[in-house]
């Protein structure tokens, strides 16, 4: 144990903790690869699913669905400002209107990062994530550290992810609590005035709209 | 239930740890699990039970177990409580006969509608008249029910403030147990950092949480 755990813990280092350990030992891994191949056998015969629709699935979320389509959103709403207006608005049909919607986004809201207010997004229950415009989570967005200390200590939490903010800005964290799904608008940085709506979007990370990173600078 | 899945405010986990350019999924049995509770554990049970199945994880291996292991052990509960399987089917792998009454498995063309088409919660039924509007003050009800909820510990009994009226939308406590949707009014509700944590938290912050009209009484 380090000094820093003996005289206060300032970095929020957890201490060891055989809990907190994940099973990946080449043994745990090889079980829980034979439990979920016996389980997709047996739901395949008893004519649950078929392993091609499952095969389908898992390509549409891995190669279709991700956040490329949270920056298109944010790439409209900083270049057309009625559109921004109907995002803030009502983010689902505004969302729609781009080609995205479904599963895990069914009911969206958009809330805007400015130089005084600094949103972030958290499913402190589970996992709630709009997957429709960011794809599926982060293994860290899904993992204790984040949903248990975003509520309490955000300012912390930004910090993790090299991000200080002043104290004059004002945090609000949005819990997923419920089947609403929360996208962060970032701020546009400077210098990029002159930029297409296609050269913005290649700025946008999918951090800055769960609200942990912003948008950086060309420049920078 | 007052679960280890409800981890807000929890400061004993350590500091976020992102990994550099995370693939979608990890391993194979990820992308075979996430799948199959997409498109199984609908004909079984609701998103509201699922999400019970998990928090009903044994607290250690819920920790010590990766997100997609939690699939897996929620879905695994969840074909043995509605019989569609036995625990020596789910041992062996051998099973007799398919399933009844099941509508068949879904074809692949079939995929695109049902990620594009979601599932909507919001409803046009039950209770529709919302008790409360933008500005009002509430305060979440101190209630610790034994099965499902979504009302979180870090704001029950605190005041807060109805910052939007999303509209009537089913009720996860009743849906989870097989006791219909019961749809009520749900709203986002603006809490004081300071009201949640005390004085050494920034005055200035906010905490929005969506809670439904049954977690809140007037304040």
């Amino acid at each position: 144990m380090s000094d820093e755990h003996l005289h206060g813990n300032s970095t929020h280092d957890a201490p060891p903790n055989p809990y907190l350990e994940k099973h990946t030992t080449p043994q745990q891994t090889e079980a829980l690869e034979k439990r979920v191949r016996t389980l997709e056998s047996l739901l395949i015969k008893k004519g649950l699913v078929s392993a091609e629709t499952l095969d389908k699935l898992v390509e549409t979320y891995e190669n279709d669905i991700g956040p490329l389509n949270g920056a298109k959103v944010v790439a409209r709403a900083w270049a057309n400002p009625a559109y921004k207006e109907r995002l803030l608005k009502d983010a689902t049909p505004a969302i729609a209107e781009l080609g995205f919607s479904g599963l895990q986004g069914e009911h969206m809201v958009v809330v805007e990062n400015t130089p005084r207010v600094h949103n972030m997004v958290v499913c402190t229950l589970c996992s709630c994530y709009p997957w429709p415009v960011l794809g599926l989570p982060p293994a860290w967005f899904k993992e204790a550290a984040y949903r248990s200390r975003s509520v309490v200590d955000p300012r912390g939490v930004l910090r993790d992810f090299g991000l200080t903010l002043d104290e004059s800005v004002a945090v609000k964290v949005w819990d997923s609590s419920a089947e609403i799904r929360y996208m962060v608008l970032p701020e546009r940085p400077a210098g990029t005035e002159g930029m297409s709506e296609d050269e913005l979007v290649a700025l946008v990370s999918r951090n800055s709209m769960i609200g942990v990173t912003k948008v950086e600078s060309p420049a920078s | 239930m007052n679960g280890i899945h409800d981890m807000g405010g929890m400061t004993c986990y350590g500091s976020v740890k992102p990994e550099e350019n995370e693939p979608v999924f990890h391993a194979e049995w990820e992308k075979r699990m996430f799948a199959m509770t997409m498109l199984g554990m609908g004909q079984l049970d609701t998103l509201d039970g699922f999400r019970h199945a998990i928090e009903r994880m044994d607290p250690a291996h819920y920790l010590s177990s990766t997100y997609y292991e939690h699939w897996l052990a929620a879905l695994e509960s969840i074909v043995l409580e509605k019989g569609l399987l036995t625990p020596e089917e789910l041992t062996s792998g051998i099973t007799t006969g398919t399933r009844q009454e099941a509508p068949g498995p879904l074809p692949p063309e079939a995929v695109s509608t049902v990620v594009h088409g979601g599932a909507p919660t919001n409803r046009e039924t039950g209770r529709l008249t919302p008790r409360f509007k933008a500005g009002d003050k509430v305060r979440a009800r101190n209630l610790n029910p034994t099965g499902h909820t979504r009302l979180p510990r870090y704001v029950r009994g605190k005041n807060g403030v109805i910052a939007h009226v999303h509209g009537t939308f089913v009720y996860p406590d009743a849906n989870a147990h097989g006791k219909g949707e019961q749809p009520q009014p749900l709203y986002s509700v603006c809490f004081d950092a300071q009201e949640l944590w005390g004085p050494d938290v920034s005055a200035i912050d906010r905490r929005y949480i969506d809670l439904w009209e049954d977690y809140l009484d007037p304040a």
